[in-house]
């Protein structure tokens, strides 16, 4: 055994690189829901794709080491401390036998990751660690749950990965799907045109987001056959409001979509903050083909980036220039079907 | 010769629309015609599944490029008539027992209002006849249950319930669907059955296929507890000829 969890917040899981090729039995990928802040731990510690690493959702927890174990905090920067030591993120630690890392509120962002070199056992049900809620797949952790690792301790002196420039501001790049020509071409110039607000709803399903125009595609067609869902689609509810759909969301649903965000600018809507402003562009299917990655390819990017630490991240003020990777990020939903 | 839509859906999926409307044929083309990808083995191809008028196929836009996807599959729309495919073989039919009354049938007072007829003769009617498994969606091993008389094309709320139970049976545009998890709907809940969309403790775990028929059995609320303790929730297959 290697670290007890002494007190967790409540939306703390176990998450991974998800489980594809569910679609057809009804079963979305899931999965870490900024998978960039994900990878960059599996980068840092030098795991191979689909290592389980602990997701913390605005809050962290406690967790007491009883062995020797490097780690790395990733994704959402957040309060962190080894036995009362502030840590910074992005970069791994050692935690010797008896001591606890505290893990307190999110500073920027949503999604944080704590990542023990080896992985994180856990059993695999339709191929995947991950707490999937819609799917009834896992649960979320609580206090007395035990991470065992998955294999031996790795050590990872002092490596930290350089952040990209701060894009925070950037509109989300979005593609149009098989709806979007329902919606006239005003309605989805206004969209374009719209500053919207993160609203406070969010989870791993999908992002609210407000604003103070004219709804979308309002008096929508409640009768209109239900179709496939992609992680990043922009569905309207029935009173015109866009949820932006995540890692969890369902595979199947009758709202109209206006279009899919591109998997490079997902996670920074699953990393917004409530409040934050979100906006968006469309781009063609050919621009939205050209930005894709494999998973593989986006850690070899990460792993690329990993540098040696010459000094400690908490000393670096210019915190935006250790922004994430290729951009930080942001992101509940008309979560219904 | 088939017209289907070939539609982006996301970085890295296409789809191929059939119908944006509820209708039979266009569901045993896409049962059919996701046979056919499968059976095609394009390159680059990692994933297919079909919806109610639909199927998805995703592919490595760094193994081939989505114009040339598009037109193998669009030279295999023009293969053959897939609006007039066969359903799959090895079919079965599930009896699968709901409660149709009290807590668990929440909105059935309002359907029947909006059908205009009994709640009994609703109740009648919704069990009169197999409906098919128009395609897994929404949570793992969920159906989406058609069709339901023309009557029944009834829209979503407009308003969503928040949370319906795991078992809520719920209807609208002429579908059933029994839900696999506790979750929110737009849809309206008419009754309940213990049986279980996704059981990793059964073999197999995910018992409904496309293609299979379920027909509802209306029990009274008091056998609830009965089949609640039944590892299928009561439900019963047998193989369709």
């Amino acid at each position: 055994m290697t670290v007890e969890v002494l007190t967790v917040g409540p939306s703390v899981s176990l998450q991974d690189a998800g489980r594809p090729g569910g679609l057809g039995i009804g079963l979305s990928r899931g999965g870490a829901a900024d998978r960039f802040g994900y990878l960059a731990g599996c980068a840092l510690l030098g795991a191979p794709m689909g290592v389980a690493a602990v997701e913390m959702a605005g809050f962290g927890g406690t967790f007491r080491f009883t062995e020797d174990r490097w780690f790395a905090l990733t994704g959402a920067g957040m309060r962190a401390a080894l036995d009362g030591a502030p840590l910074g993120w992005n970069a791994t630690y050692q935690a010797r036998a008896g001591q606890v890392l505290a893990i307190g509120s999110v500073e920027t962002g949503v999604y944080g990751y704590l990542s023990l070199a080896g992985g994180i056992a856990a059993p695999t049900e339709l191929g995947g660690r991950g707490f999937h809620q819609i799917a009834g797949l896992g649960r979320a952790l609580a206090a007395g749950d035990r991470l065992e690792p998955a294999a031996p301790d790795q050590p990872v002196p002092g490596a930290l990965i350089f952040r990209g420039p701060d894009t925070r501001a950037a509109p989300l790049r979005i593609l149009p799907g098989p709806q979007t020509a329902m919606f006239p071409a005003d309605q989805i110039a206004a969209f374009e045109a719209a500053a919207f607000i993160r609203s406070a709803r969010a989870n791993r399903q999908g992002v609210r987001l407000d604003h103070d125009g004219a709804p979308f595609a309002a008096g929508l067609q409640l009768t209109r056959v239900s179709d496939f869902i992609s992680e990043g689609d922009v569905q309207m509810t029935g009173d015109g409001t866009p949820y932006v759909l995540l890692a969890d969301c369902q595979t199947m649903g009758g709202y109209p979509r206006i279009g899919t965000v591109v998997p490079a600018d997902l996670p920074r809507i699953a990393q917004a903050m409530p409040g934050d402003v979100v906006r968006f562009q469309m781009i063609t299917v050919e621009q939205a083909e050209q930005l894709w990655k494999s998973d593989a390819a986006v850690l070899a990017d990460l792993k690329a980036q990993v540098a040696p630490r010459v000094r400690d991240p908490r000393e670096i003020r210019d915190l935006l220039s250790y922004d994430l990777i290729d951009r930080p990020s942001s992101a509940v939903t008309g979560l219904d079907e | 010769m088939t017209t289907g839509d070939i539609l982006p859906l996301g970085a890295d999926g296409v789809l191929v629309r059939f119908a944006d409307s509820l209708r039979e044929p266009a569901n045993r083309a896409a049962l059919a015609f996701c046979a056919g990808v499968d059976q095609a083995r394009f390159t680059g191809v990692v994933e297919t599944a079909s919806s109610l008028t639909s199927v998805f196929v995703r592919f490595r836009p760094d193994q081939v490029r989505r114009a040339a996807l598009e037109d193998q599959l669009r030279g295999l729309l023009a293969a053959r008539d897939w609006l007039q495919a066969d359903l799959p073989g090895g079919r079965r039919i599930w009896h699968i027992p709901a409660v149709f009354e009290g807590d668990a049938a929440p909105d059935l007072d309002a359907v029947a209002g909006l059908l205009r007829v009994s709640v009994p003769e609703a109740i009648a009617e919704l069990t009169a006849d197999p409906l098919r498994v128009l395609a897994l969606g929404f949570a793992p091993g969920q159906p989406y249950l058609g069709f339901l008389p023309d009557r029944w094309n009834i829209p979503r709320r407009t308003e969503v319930t928040p949370q319906v139970p795991q078992g809520a049976v719920v209807v609208a545009v002429r579908q059933v669907i029994p839900f696999a998890n506790a979750a929110p709907t737009g849809w309206w809940q008419i009754g309940r059955t213990a049986f279980r969309c996704y059981d990793a403790q059964s073999d197999p775990a995910l018992p409904l296929r496309a293609g299979d028929e379920v027909r509802f059995q209306s029990v009274p609320s008091e056998a609830w507890a009965k089949l609640a303790r039944d590892a299928r929730g009561g439900a019963e297959a047998e193989t369709l000829p």
